[in-house]
């Protein structure tokens, strides 16, 4: 599959952060880009169609991002979606507790274009192998 | 307040405008700010609370200044008082903050942070959640200046 097949869903409270990251996808080659605004409209997307990565902040309103990271891995249509965590949270204590909830990998805010390119091709070579 | 704890939030300005807007912020002296009236036009202002130290952190930006560092985040020209720019400092914020913790976090300071309050206008009041002495660092940058500031006291410290 091509990175223009591959379906991502964006989710951070702030729309300058959406907006940074989808322009960096598309960029990339990534063309099937969605956006959701907290956790729990995340889920809804996440439960209507296929979706093969999750790109998502910690800190958000309703649901934070580790809410939904758990959510998800506990659910048994969409517990194998890698999840990427893109946050400003770069405590030790926070890096850990997502990796213990299954995050699939982990930037910190800030980020350059170069940082989140090498972790999906990370994902996605892993996800082929 | 002491330079450990004003260093980290310095840094992480430093860090978060290079890495996200391609910008070389120079920071001024720092000194004691005893007024509420901001020094920019857009300012957010974030809580921050740990066992150890409680208190608040604020970004002012110039309306010019915050104009040009939103424009190159996005790659897209932005206008004066957009709701772009009000989401942007949000944002910004975070980033610094959560830089700066990290920062501290290694000098034994936890720190949690609430999500940040946005006000602008000229001349708007700042409102730190404490009454401890405010920290203003001036930077200067080619688009005109900002001011972070930083109300933090530790327990059991006068100042």
């Amino acid at each position: 599959m091509g990175n223009k097949d591959i379906r991502i869903l964006v989710v951070d409270d702030f729309s300058t952060m959406r907006r940074i990251i989808r322009g960096i996808l598309k960029r990339l080659g990534y063309q099937k880009i969605e956006e959701a605004e907290e956790g729990q409209s995340a889920l809804k997307k996440l439960k209507e169609g296929s979706f093969h990565l999750v790109i998502c902040d910690w800190n958000m309103p309703v649901m934070t991002g580790l809410d939904l990271l758990k959510a998800i891995r506990a659910d048994e249509q969409l517990k194998a979606i890698p999840f990427l965590m893109v946050t400003a949270e770069a405590k030790r204590e926070n890096i850990l507790e997502a990796i213990q909830s299954g995050v699939t990998n982990y930037i910190v805010k800030p980020f350059t274009e170069e940082v989140l390119s090498k972790k999906l091709d990370e994902i996605f070579s892993t996800k082929a192998a | 307040m002491s330079v450990e704890f004003i260093n980290p939030f310095i840094n992480a300005t430093i860090n978060v405008l290079k890495t996200m807007a391609d910008m070389d912020p120079t920071p001024l002296k720092p000194r004691l700010k005893n007024i509420t009236q901001s020094f920019g036009d857009v300012t957010s202002i974030i809580g921050l609370a740990g066992r150890r130290t409680k208190g608040s952190f604020a970004v002012s930006f110039s309306e010019a200044c915050i104009v040009r560092i939103v424009s190159r985040m996005l790659g897209d020209e932005v206008t004066e008082g957009s709701e772009e720019i009000q989401d942007a400092v949000g944002e910004i914020t975070n980033m610094i903050s959560g830089g700066a913790r990290a920062e501290l976090e290694k000098k034994g300071y936890s720190l949690e942070m609430a999500i940040p309050t946005i006000v602008s206008g000229r001349g708007h009041s700042i409102k730190h959640i404490t009454n401890f002495p405010i920290i203003v660092v001036p930077f200067r940058t080619e688009a005109g200046p900002f001011f972070v500031e930083a109300c933090l006291k530790e327990e059991g410290s006068l100042s």
